[in-house]
This record gives C-alpha cells, sequence and structure tokens, in this order.
C-alpha cells in the first residue's frame, strides 16, 4: 500500500525540502510508503482530492472544511504557535493611510491562496468594498503582489503576514503595511483521510513526540516548525464553524 | 443576571430596565461613548442550545470589559443594548434555530455603559447533523451601514413602543 500526503500549494518556496524530509521521516515512524506529490497551485490541488488521491494533507483552513466535510477527512495535528493572519499593504508613496480612506471601486493585487483572500477581502468591509466593487488582479506569489503595488498597478495588496514580513528589505522599504489581522484561530492543520484511517493514531503518535529527539527537531526546523500539538475533533470543526461564518 | 452598577459605568450616563425574552429582568446603565472596533480583529463567541456563552476570544473579552467568568454560563443578552429592536434577535434566533446562517448589525452594551458597533455573523454548530450550539463571529462595520442601521433601528424601537 502506498499512501498519497499533499502540502498546500501556498507553503514557502524554501520549505520545499523540508516537506521531503518530513515525508521520508514520517514513511519511516510508520513503516509504510508515502509518495509526497507538490502541486502548483490550489485548483491542481482539489481536483486531486476530488478525485480521491490525496491520503495525508497540510491543508489550508479554506480547504479543510471541504475535507471534513466533504471527504471524511480527520485533523490530526497543527504546528503550535503559527496562525494565518493577513496584511493589507500600499505602495510607499500612496494616501492611504486607512483601509476607510480607500475608493469603493479599488483594485486589489492578491495571491490565489484563498484564506488569505478571503480574510483581506473582510478586512475592506469597513471601506464598503465589496467583491462587487472590487477588481483583483491575482498573481503567483506575494513577491508579484509587492511588485503590483510597487509599479501601482494596484491601490493594496493582500500577504500572508509571514511571506510580507520576509520580502527583501529592497522591496518592503517600497511598501506600507495599512493593516494586519489578529484572528489567532485559523491556521493550516494536517488532516488524514479514510484511505488512511487504520495510520491515524501512529501518525498522532509519532507527530506528538517529534520534538523529543534530535532528528525530529531538524526535520521540524527545516519546516521552521516548532513542534506539533495534537488535535481534538472539536478543534477543527470549531475551525470550520468559523471560516463558515466568514465565507 | 446582575443589574449594572453606577460604580462601574462612565458616567454621564442613563438608565433603563430591560425585559429579556426569557422574562427575566435587568437594570442597564449606558452613556454615549462609542469603543471602536479593534482593525483586523474577529469578536468570537459560542453559545449553548438555549444562548448562554461557552466560549469567548480574547477580542471579546477586551471589547465587552468583563472578566472571562463572568461571561461564560451567562445568558449572551449580557451585552444587549437597550437601542436594539427585539425583532432583530427574533429574527437571528428564527434563522439560526431552523439551521440557517445570519447576518446582521449590532450595537452591544459594554461593562462600563459604552456601546460597540459590530457586523455579525451568527450559525449554528451541526454535530453529528443535530445543532450543538451556535457560534458568532463579529467583524468591523462599514459606518454607511451602521449609520443606515442607527436610523432603522430608531424606527423599530419606535414602532415597539406603539405596539
Ligand atoms: C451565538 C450567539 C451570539 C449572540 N451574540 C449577541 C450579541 O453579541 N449581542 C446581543 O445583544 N445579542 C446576541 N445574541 C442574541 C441573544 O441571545 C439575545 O437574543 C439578545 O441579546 C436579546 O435578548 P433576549 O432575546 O434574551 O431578549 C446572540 C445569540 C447567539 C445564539
Amino acid at each position: 500500500m502506498i499512501y498519497n500526503m499533499t502540502v498546500s500549494p501556498d507553503f514557502p518556496p524554501e520549505h520545499i525540502a523540508g516537506w521531503y524530509i518530513f515525508n521520508t521521516w514520517l514513511q519511516r515512524q510508520l513503516n509504510e510508503s508515502i509518495h509526497l506529490e507538490l502541486y502548483n497551485d490550489f485548483r491542481q490541488q482539489r481536483d486531486a482530492i476530488q478525485n480521491d488521491k490525496i491520503d495525508l494533507i497540510y491543508a489550508n483552513p479554506f480547504d479543510a472544511a471541504m475535507l471534513v466535510r466533504e471527504k471524511g477527512f480527520t485533523a490530526l495535528a497543527a504546528p503550535v504557535g503559527r496562525a494565518d493572519e493577513a496584511v493589507i499593504a500600499v505602495s510607499e508613496a500612496s494616501a492611504i493611510q486607512n483601509i476607510e480612506d480607500l475608493p469603493v471601486q479599488c483594485t486589489v493585487a492578491s495571491t490565489d491562496d484563498p484564506d488569505i483572500h478571503l480574510i483581506g477581502m473582510i478586512m475592506l468591509e469597513p471601506a464598503d468594498i465589496s467583491r462587487d466593487t472590487v477588481q483583483v488582479h491575482q498573481v503567483g506569489t506575494y513577491v508579484l503582489v509587492a511588485k503590483q503595488l510597487i509599479q501601482q498597478k494596484a491601490d493594496v495588496g493582500f500577504f500572508l503576514a509571514e511571506a510580507f514580513d520576509n520580502l527583501s528589505s529592497f522591496v518592503s522599504s517600497q511598501l506600507r503595511e495599512v493593516i494586519r489581522s489578529q484572528i489567532y484561530d485559523i491556521r493550516h492543520v494536517l488532516l488524514a483521510g479514510p484511505g488512511i484511517q487504520e495510520q491515524h493514531e501512529a501518525i498522532k503518535t509519532a507527530l506528538a513526540g517529534m520534538n523529543d529527539d534530535e532528528k525530529g527537531q531538524d526535520v521540524l526546523a527545516n519546516l521552521s516548525f516548532e513542534s506539533w500539538e495534537i488535535l481534538q475533533q472539536e478543534d477543527t470543526e470549531f475551525m470550520i464553524d468559523l471560516m463558515d461564518t466568514l465565507a | 443576571m446582575k443589574n449594572m452598577h453606577k460604580a462601574e459605568v462612565i458616567e454621564p450616563c442613563e438608565q433603563t430596565l430591560l425585559t429579556y425574552q426569557d422574562t427575566t429582568e435587568r437594570v442597564v446603565l449606558f452613556n454615549e461613548e462609542e469603543v471602536p472596533f479593534p482593525d483586523g480583529k474577529l469578536i468570537v463567541s459560542r453559545t449553548d442550545l438555549e444562548g448562554k456563552i461557552t466560549h469567548c476570544n480574547q477580542s471579546f473579552i477586551d471589547m465587552a470589559g468583563y472578566d472571562r467568568g463572568e461571561l461564560i454560563g451567562e445568558p449572551h443578552h449580557i451585552l444587549r443594548h437597550p437601542d436594539m429592536p427585539a425583532a432583530a434577535f427574533a429574527d437571528l434566533w428564527k434563522t439560526v434555530e431552523s439551521g440557517g446562517k445570519w447576518h446582521g448589525y449590532v450595537k452591544n452594551l459594554c461593562k462600563d455603559g459604552r456601546y460597540y458597533w459590530v457586523y455579525a455573523t451568527v450559525i449554528p454548530n451541526i454535530r453529528d447533523g443535530k445543532i450543538s450550539g451556535y457560534t458568532s463571529v463579529r467583524r468591523k462595520p462599514s459606518r454607511s451601514k451602521v449609520e443606515g442601521c442607527i436610523s432603522l433601528y430608531a424606527q423599530m424601537k419606535q414602532a415597539e413602543v406603539g405596539a
């Protein structure tokens, strides 16, 4: 039996190797074969999910709802202390100081990262801006979002806070943060599907103890994770309810 | 529920007696000072089937001004502001009890008599096919929508008095 694992396409590119190392580690722990498939974008990944090609997934919170409710997945764990927060930024030269200064008909640069786009749109609501009034320029990476702002092709840009904080100083010096979400409860989770049911407990045990030995710590460090927090079903249901209220 | 007391409230304030749906009453004190919704945050709470608070996040506590211990187990109407028309909440309960999602603008009352406006969404928590409780998430409302509600709710309150 070979299981299939995938990772939400919004992971930072510098963690690609880290996920392969994680997969090797997990296979050793479980003594099972797992194939890691990384998809280029959310659409391709969703197709794979719909076709029941995925057993294990480190998922965007936006997709977690669909995985749990429609595909019978169970959330096993989440990295400790990491939430998905969004930043809305403008070009340094922009006159915009507050969200409320934005024109109702504004141009947004965003990625296909679904939870960051959702949180970004919610943070624009106080300015009476909605899906119907904005023009969205969807680009492939957060660096390209920054570029849209610097070249004044968009009024505001949505960033994963972590990606915003890791922009080069040359790029970030040309941008200005207007607002940053502080939601804390929305985060990526590791989910396992019905096809790997017999391994759920073993995976949880392995992840719970990952921080206890040097090898595990190394693997975590390659993903910039501290440790895993094992989730109860209700923790995930709560996050899904929360996403539901925002959708 | 405990009445509000002058010692805990910012003055000048007005006083009124609220009668809740469950026929209990409470003296509430309120003033004209608005607390701005914190940028970038969500105010989250959950209730049981009767509307008693079972969970709230830090933003909820910060805005309402009560300690967590004063909130958990209390009816959610602890935040009810006298300017809110009963019909808004009747619609909320009718919607979520039948499994739907409710959205609306709500003026809430803080422990110190101040108020804050939110755009609230309330959903039923479905577990094993049954409603096990409710979750509400509030976000920062648009000022123009709030202005619209101020006059609408005032008219609705007027109609209540006439009824
Ligand atoms: C999940 C949930 C959250 C609620 N949040 C509020 C709130 O923030 N403020 C409020 O006045 N009522 C809120 N309500 C409605 C109250 O339960 C209540 O209906 C309302 O305060 C009016 O009081 P009464 O219906 O007891 O007369 C909420 C209800 C639910 C189910």
